[in-house]
């Protein structure tokens, strides 16, 4: 079949936005190596979810179903994953850097016999000499790796792809049953505590609004939200602040939390730690909000407002939402 | 309980890490070392986790030169029992030897779990733990945030930090098990416990000892200092401010 895999995720029949950057990566895999591409969803009964991934030009759509699979596991879709790339004679496996993309696909390259290009973030030089960029110490540097076995597994970092889009042909959408050793598996799933929100999700928002310590105390970060659902967008924290227990440990923006690069990033009483940096900037506009003129991370602002938090963000959002009208 | 827990030496988080002007690698003058500090936190729970289950055993390994007995040292100080130095050139390691090794010294030990920090602050690569938790046919927690023992020690419930929230994973042991950052506040090594650790027994092994192939799957060919942003202006009001995210970024 195709030489390249695709590894999309899924969770109760919703397919995540980040494997569109992965199917993104695998295009240009493909234009390089002037391969084809496949895209497999496993889980149970995640026809729909397949059918869903039909239009972006893959050269088909399996889903691997199993009843070990109704909810992630990683030795579980490891087995499936791993043993259906084996079987399809893959050459490359991509996934997102997400959390389960960071859990199950090790897994699956030592399944493989195959090296990992951990959280890529671009795919250089041609077939047969492929290079791929990676950050490493929180993104002060990017080394430039090559993968030496036959097989190469690569997740790669959402924001540094682009999002697949529907191409209008449609792939062939094939179910099969997973290949999964129920008898060897050693881990259940007990419960997921969901973090609910009505705002958009951190990855994905095109705002992001995020506060750290400057802000006192956990009931002042109503302003950093205030500020943020007047503009549409997600509310991200320093790492300072989810340790403190104010806000949800998904919430953190940085090297050891997530990345992010909406159109505009606000940083509200944050120092910018080079840790907190490597999950931001690459922003398109960012805004940092501190009262300390020398904070570090005025030297990634595009516009900084050195002024005390507590007056400026209450007044910056009665003006934006009157703006708004 | 028997935990066979890792300890690698990096860089201090709060230096800056700059390159070589010639790109070889990092500039390494004026930058301190330490125990990765994800590691830090798996020999906290390490030893939280030996004395819940109402003793046994921790062994801590690291790979990498010489230097890095400091850091089997400093774990041994925080109260693990022995120490593995595996020497071996860090420039020449990748994940994948890395879990091999840590798979040839789980044949060697038969530990009840392994322990690992949830990635390195110099690599960031996030693979040695899962890697090793296949090739072992063993189940995997990895980031976690509250590790709670069950079934009289026989397996552990695990929570664990993800997109979306908090989850929950039953694991049978012998399983692998990632800390995250807020699982626990490691302690400080005590001077009785430094005092001891010089005391406690430390082997060093090579690969060749435990029979590990060091040939390279991924390999780092070269390094590049990371784009830089143009420095930006600061502005004086709110509305200043608003002025340009409207006009000049078209951000609002
Ligand atoms: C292994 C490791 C991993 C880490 N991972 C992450 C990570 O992923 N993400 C992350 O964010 N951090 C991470 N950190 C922590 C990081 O090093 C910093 O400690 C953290 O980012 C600091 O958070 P902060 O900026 O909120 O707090 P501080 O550094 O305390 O900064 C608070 C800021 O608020 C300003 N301020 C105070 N009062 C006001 C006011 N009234 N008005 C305006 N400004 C005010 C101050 O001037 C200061 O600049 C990590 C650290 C380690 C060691």
């Amino acid at each position: 079949m195709a030489d390249i895999l695709v590894l999309a995720e899924q969770q109760l029949g919703k397919l995540a936005k980040a494997s569109l950057h992965a199917i993104g990566a695998a295009k240009i895999l493909a234009e390089k190596t002037g391969g084809t591409f496949e895209i497999a969803v496993a889980g149970q009964g995640v026809a729909g979810v397949a059918a869903q991934l039909a239009g972006f030009g893959a050269a088909g759509v399996v889903a691997l179903e199993h009843d070990a699979l109704a909810q992630y596991t990683a030795q579980a879709y490891a087995q499936a994953f791993g043993n259906y790339a084996k079987a399809s004679g893959a050459r490359f496996v991509v996934t997102a850097a997400t959390s389960i993309g960071k859990d199950c696909a090790p897994r699956i390259a030592a399944r493989l016999g195959a090296g990992m290009a951990a959280d890529i973030i671009s795919i250089e030089g041609a077939a047969g000499a492929l290079v791929y960029r990676r950050p490493m110490w929180a993104g002060n540097v990017i080394a430039h790796v090559k993968v030496n076995t036959p097989t190469v597994v690569v997740s790669v970092r959402p924001t540094d792809f682009p999002a697949a889009e529907a191409t209008g042909t449609a792939s062939l959408v094939q179910s099969q049953a997973a290949s999964v050793d129920a008898g060897s598996l050693r881990m259940q799933y007990v419960g997921l505590e969901k973090v609910e929100s009505s705002r958009p999700s951190l990855t994905d928002a095109s705002v992001v609004v995020s506060g750290g310590r400057g802000l006192k105390e956990p009931a002042n970060f109503a302003l950093v939200e205030k500020l943020a659902d007047t503009l549409g967008g997600a509310v991200g924290a320093s790492r300072a602040v989810v340790d403190s227990g104010w806000v949800p440990n998904d919430w953190q923006v940085g090297q050891t939390g997530k990345v992010v690069a909406p159109k505009l990033y606000i940083a509200v009483g944050i120092s910018g730690a080079i840790q907190h940096l490597a999950g931001m900037k690459g922003s398109r506009t960012i805004v940092a909000i501190n009262k300390d003129a020398d904070a570090p991370i005025f030297q990634v602002a595009d516009y900084g407002l050195v002024a005390d938090l507590f007056g400026v963000v209450p007044e910056l959002t009665d003006k934006l939402a009157a703006r708004k009208g | 309980m028997k935990i066979l827990v890792t300890a690698k030496r990096v860089t201090d988080p709060y230096s800056k890490i700059v390159l070589k002007p010639d790109r070889s690698g990092i500039q390494t003058d004026n930058v301190e070392f330490k125990m990765n500090p994800f590691c830090e936190i798996a020999v906290e729970e390490a030893l939280r986790l030996v004395d819940a289950a109402g003793g046994g055993e921790i062994i801590v390994v690291a790979v990498g030169d010489e230097e890095a007995t400091k850091e089997v040292r400093t774990a041994l100080a925080m109260g693990a029992d022995r120490g593995y130095l595996i020497e071996a050139d860090e420039s020449k390691l990748d994940s994948d030897i890395v879990a091999r090794l840590l798979v040839a010294l789980v044949a060697k030990e038969s530990p009840d779990l392994v322990m690992l920090g949830k990635q390195a602050i110099d690599g960031d690569n996030n693979q040695v733990a899962q890697l090793t938790a296949e090739y072992l046919g063993w189940p995997q927690a990895t980031f976690a945030y509250k590790v709670e023992l069950t079934d009289g020690g026989k397996g552990a419930k695990v929570q664990r930090e993800v997109d979306g929230g908090v989850e929950t994973v039953q694991v049978s042991l012998p399983a692998v098990v990632t800390t995250d950052l807020r699982l626990n506040e490691p302690r400080y090594a005590s001077l009785p416990g430094i005092m001891k650790a010089k005391k406690k027994p430390l082997e060093t092994l090579t690969p060749a000892d435990l029979g590990v192939d060091t040939a390279l799957k991924v390999e780092t060919v070269g390094f590049e200092p990371p784009p830089s942003r143009a420095a930006g202006v600061k502005v004086k009001t709110v509305d200043e401010l608003i002025e340009k995210l409207a006009t000049e970024a078209k951000a609002i």
